[in-house]
């Protein structure tokens, strides 16, 4: 279903955590609301569940205003870091316990009851789990039990507040993969919080990022990363080279072959990956020094040092692919020529 | 132990540990029971089977599980109230839970006979508006029982209720649960164990009482004699071997309820994965 959000503010104390959030997301969509941490992600997330109310603005969900509906009443699904998993029951019942507690007239019959929690017990591939104490889990797993107990409501939307915050870097990967596949298959709603931009990025439809408790841009994961609306933005999603005008870059930029003429702004903002470098063979102005270099994976990150007028130095990033590299045979301390292809601008 | 443990020192401790439980708790014990082997069985049996100390037995025992009962109705109140809430001179309520455990038994029992003795302001209050008498009856041990055991009580649950994972609530609610349900299906389960302990506790402590009680029970036999105070009333007539005799059978008996209470709660715990 499909949530609407108008004028969200919350104040703690003196301390806006969230100002007047206005925020749209379409049915179905999987959606990260990305920022770092004390942004008011979290903290939007409970508004939206009614675990939080807001001081003002109101919380629609498919059309409906929620805004005075208590958690139990909102049709919300929410997953929380730690799983909050009920210690005390079985794995089994812990996902049937959402069923149990509906009153008499709504409650499904024990057969039901039972099919239904194997059912969502394979969709997470754990019903060999089922006797189990939360406690003799792993993290993962207890995870999936989590989500698997937030589905057996059916709710409308499906909340999920740092989902793989709690995991390590293994199971993390496999579960966003895993988180993705079964949006996909289950086309709910779904909002998750991440202070990991590579988390939004890979798993989400839509990203919301924000920033000191308002929305600082909210599109796809390749507008969000090709077209930063501001400073912000461009920083904090993926690696980024900052060149400010006001400190002498203006000359060094524009033989680096960035015309700066035309300039759209005083702070330009360059990804790695929008860098070239080639060995120097003559004196070009532009020249800076190999420092050292990063094995990512395919990429290599390679580390720059560049001397500025005022005798300071400053560390530029660029990244290629491996054989790319390799075939440049440069060496530390090589002289490097370096073309700057692509820039955002901003003032 | 030839092998060499992770957790250095096995030797010495566990040395400590038998000679401190030798000397404080079991040669005691024991003495009680070489003691009581002076008598035949059937004096034994004479001396148990006597009116008076049954009655005792059935006053010592009922009062302190009604009290127990009752203390761990309100202690786990009073500690859900201390931690769950925040309040104007919450610290002093705090530290007001602790005085039982500070004061002095007499004094205790000497105060709750004044207030309550038919004279007194709310044994006055009582009889008079309700018809009820608590000094010198069994409502009055359980009144005395009640003061004494509700810091066990208390101090037992708060810990777990303080370590009670809210989040748990919340998603019980997220789940569409009531208020109610989530109390009596999320919360009371996991403070169960412990409020079962500090139940354990007040009753123990109820059936060993001796100081609050005899002021405000009146000691009436076959009323509200207490096992203690008989035991007491013998060793003051000389005669050592009955009082030994109830002892040790005031100890089994002790024992046993003890031994039941905590295989209720290991049944408990099993039950819910807590082991």
């Amino acid at each position: 279903m499909s949530i609407l959000l108008s004028n969200i503010s919350k104040k703690f104390g003196t301390f806006a955590a969230l100002d007047q959030i206005n925020l749209e997301i379409p049915e179905g969509e999987l959606v990260a609301l990305l920022g770092p941490s004390g942004c008011g992600k979290t903290t939007l997330l409970r508004i939206i569940a009614g675990l939080e109310s807001a001081d003002e603005g109101r919380v629609l969900i498919s059309g409906q205003d929620k805004t005075d509906h208590d958690v139990s009443q909102r049709g919300i699904g929410f997953v929380f870091q730690h799983y909050a998993l009920f210690r005390h029951m079985t794995v089994f019942e812990n996902v049937a316990f959402g069923l149990r507690v509906k009153s008499r007239r709504e409650r499904p019959s024990e057969a039901i009851i039972r099919k239904k929690v194997h059912d969502l017990l394979n969709l997470v591939q754990l019903d060999w789990l089922h006797d189990r104490y939360p406690d003799q889990l792993s993290g993962g797993q207890r995870q999936r039990i989590a989500l698997a107990r937030a589905l057996a409501v059916e709710p409308s939307v499906l909340l999920l507040d740092e989902p793989f915050g709690a995991l390590d870097a293994g199971v993390r990967k496999d579960l966003r993969q895993w988180l993705r596949n079964l949006h996909h298959d289950l086309n709910v709603t779904s909002i998750f919080v991440t202070h990991d931009q590579e988390e939004a990025m890979e798993v989400a439809s839509q990203v919301v990022v924000l920033n000191h408790g308002h929305i600082e841009q909210q599109g796809t994961p390749s507008d969000i990363y090709d077209h930063p609306s501001n400073e912000f933005v461009s920083k904090f999603i993926g690696q980024t080279n900052v060149f400010n005008l006001e400190e002498h870059d203006a000359d060094w930029l524009q033989t680096a072959g960035l015309p700066t003429t035309h300039q759209k702004g005083r702070v330009a903002h360059v990804r790695p990956h929008d860098i070239v470098i080639a060995k120097s063979t003559d004196d070009n102005d532009a020249f800076v020094i190999l420092k050292d270099w990063q094995h990512l994976g395919s990429l290599i990150r390679i580390e720059l040092v560049k001397s500025s007028v005022n005798g300071q130095s400053a560390s530029v990033y660029a990244e290629m692919p491996n054989d790319q590299f390799r075939r440049l045979q440069l060496n530390k301390g090589d002289k490097v020529d370096l073309r700057i292809r692509h820039a955002h601008w901003f003032h | 132990m030839a092998k060499s443990s992770i957790m250095p020192g096995f030797r010495p401790a566990i040395g400590f540990t038998l000679v401190y439980l030798s000397l404080v708790v079991l040669i005691p014990l024991s003495t009680l029971v070489f003691k009581s082997f002076q008598l035949s069985w059937d004096d034994y049996v004479n001396i148990i089977t006597s009116k008076r100390v049954l009655h005792s037995f059935r006053v010592s025992f009922v009062t302190s599980l009604v009290a127990a009962f009752v203390a761990g109705f309100f202690g786990f109140i009073v500690a859900w109230v201390l931690v769950r809430y925040s309040f104007f001179g919450k610290r002093f309520f705090h530290a007001l839970i602790d005085f039982p455990f500070a004061l002095p038994t007499a004094v205790a029992g000497i105060v709750l006979a004044t207030i309550f003795q038919p004279s007194g302001f709310l044994g006055k209050l009582l009889s008079e508006t309700f018809g009820i008498q608590v000094a010198f009856k069994p409502l009055g041990i359980v009144m005395a029982l009640i003061f004494i055991s509700i810091p066990f009580v208390v101090r037992t649950v708060e810990p777990v209720l303080l370590e009670f994972e809210t989040t748990m609530e919340e998603a019980a609610l997220s789940l569409g649960a009531t208020r109610l349900q989530v109390f009596t299906k999320i919360i009371f389960p996991n403070v169960f164990p412990a409020l079962l302990t500090g139940f354990a506790l007040a009753f123990a402590r109820g059936v060993g009482e001796y100081g609050s009680v005899i002021f405000i029970a009146g000691n009436i036999p076959y009323v509200s004699e207490i096992v203690p105070l008989l035991i007491v009333t013998k060793l003051e007539q000389f005669d050592f071997e009955g009082a030994t005799a109830i002892a040790l059978t005031m100890l089994v008996v002790s024992f046993l309820l003890l031994l039941v209470i905590n295989m209720l709660q290991y049944w408990v715990r099993k039950r819910s994965g807590q082991l």
